[in-house]
């Protein structure tokens, strides 16, 4: 580790422009740890973030991704401390090939919505229904979900329009975004007439009045199992941050972003 | 409008003019004026940047960067941390990218310099290395200053391999280009216009500097 403060002092020295944070300006401290969570947490997380660096008063960078990409980098050797993956089969994973401490804990069962921008056909109190009278009626251009096949919001996706029957037919509207967040602007952009997204997002003050969205039965879908574990570079703000993530405070906000927590 | 990640892309661009303008200059001399076997493989590998798509290059680098590969274990071996993902890792990645761009306008300024006007330099007993510094570069300046601009405005602007080997970190992968894309997914469409805009003025800037810069040289040269 030395060599690499030594290496980013280098870069800061040679330019003087990077941030003091990461250049080890400060010369003795570790970069603050890198938290990557799942597209889903961005506004949850950043607010747990915000209550911890004033409780603990220590700080933490956080990055987004889908979960699938977020567990591919760790295995490149992305210095990621904790992963908070919304699908806990890249945990479980990463576990297995030595990449994380241990299989670390599940922390919150995230859940989808049938979202809606305004002026769509679709009635979004309807739901599902709504969704399949409106591609009856030949008035579904795009719908946007996640990549089944890296998140795991996608996959729950597919799942719960597999279960209404209308995963076929829905075929040749289906936009892909990259991970959950990306499906969700898809969504509100207004070039789709709607899409499945995390409720955790819809639920964020920035979406207020940008379309209505409906909860969809869990029963439709496996359960989004949401799993953190510490890897193998996590040092002691992280660890406690992962502490963190279990108590009261924590809990509060992940609850007030829709999802439901271990235990209850 | 996130400065961190402004600044680390310039910082990132500034560092890719540190190391690759001398080799760009070192390189596009040498192909614009020596015959070798093996020249046209040359230029067609620094030109091959342009024609791959970023996603393919990005690919490449992360499998040579990444943690199981020689490359990446040594990395680590040596200074703790993995090459992917980081900043050094980056940089090294926009090197290689920006080949084209800089070593592409270097090699035609050389070449475009008279071969008399070198000849004459040799003939009067100058030293190579004279000849290069006296004749060649303020003949071939304007082409270098196109370079580093050309670089520089690139590497701001580069994105699909930064996606791919960068890991979005911010202070430390996360580039301008990349904290709009964050900013879209955050919904935050007011945070990527001002970034969007920032990135376009500094754009259009350093193409005005390229342009007069080039042209107050030549004019130099022509009057000399």
């Amino acid at each position: 580790m030395p060599a690499a403060r030594l290496s980013r002092r280098a870069v800061a020295a040679g330019i003087g422009l990077l941030p003091g944070g990461l250049a080890g300006g400060a010369g003795a401290q570790a970069p603050p740890p890198l938290i990557a969570g799942a597209a889903d947490l961005q506004f949850a997380l950043g607010e747990i973030a915000a209550r911890f660096r004033a409780e603990a008063g220590q700080e933490v960078r956080l990055s987004f991704g889908s979960s699938g990409n977020i567990a591919r980098q760790i295995e490149q050797g992305s210095p990621v401390e904790l992963f908070l993956s919304a699908d806990e089969a890249f945990v479980l994973r990463l576990a297995a090939g030595g990449h994380t401490r241990d299989a670390g804990a599940l922390y919150a069962i995230g859940r989808i919505v049938l979202f809606v921008p305004p002026g769509s056909p679709i009635r979004a109190e309807d739901g599902l229904d709504g969704l399949r009278a409106a591609l009856e009626a030949g008035r579904i251009r795009r719908f946007a979900i996640a990549n089944p096949e890296h998140a795991p919001y996608g996959r729950a996706a597919e799942q719960a329009l597999r279960a209404a029957g209308l995963w076929e037919r829905l075929q040749p509207h289906l936009v892909l975004g990259e991970n959950v967040a990306q499906a969700t602007q898809f969504a509100i952009a207004g070039g789709s007439q709607g899409g499945i997204a995390a409720y955790s997002l819809v639920l964020a003050p920035t979406m207020r009045g940008r379309g209505a969205f409906r909860l969809l039965p869990d029963a439709l879908h496996e359960p989004l199992r949401q799993r953190m574990a510490l890897t193998r570079r996590a040092g002691p703000v992280a660890e406690r941050f992962y502490t963190y993530m279990q108590e009261p405070a924590a809990r509060a906000i992940m609850h007030r972003y829709g999802f439901v927590l271990p235990g209850e | 409008m996130d400065w961190i990640a402004f600044r680390l892309s310039v910082a990132l661009a500034l560092w890719t003019l540190a190391l690759l303008l001398p080799l760009a200059v070192w390189l596009g001399r040498v192909l614009a004026y020596r015959r070798f076997p093996g020249r046209g493989f040359v230029e067609a590998a620094v030109a091959l940047p342009l024609v791959l798509p970023p996603t393919v290059v990005g690919f490449y680098l992360l499998t040579a960067f990444g943690a199981p590969s020689p490359l990446g274990r040594a990395w680590e071996r040596l200074f703790g941390h993995g090459l992917a993902f980081s900043f050094e890792g980056l940089l090294l990645a926009s090197v290689i990218v920006n080949l084209p761009f800089a070593v592409q306008p270097v090699q035609n300024a050389f070449a475009a310099v008279p071969p008399r006007v070198r000849e004459a330099g040799a003939v009067s007993g100058m030293p190579p290395w004279r000849v290069l510094l006296a004749v060649e570069l303020p003949l071939a300046w304007p082409g270098i200053a196109t370079a580093a601009v050309l670089t520089f405005a690139h590497t701001l602007g580069e994105f699909g391999v930064v996606l791919m080997v960068g890991g979005a970190i911010p202070g430390e992968t996360q580039t301008i280009a990349i904290a709009i894309y964050d900013r879209v997914q955050a919904f935050d469409e007011r945070g990527a216009g001002i970034m969007s805009a920032a990135l376009l003025a500094v754009s259009v800037a350093a193409l005005g500097l390229a342009n007069t810069l080039s042209r107050r040289v030549g004019r130099r040269t022509r009057d000399a």
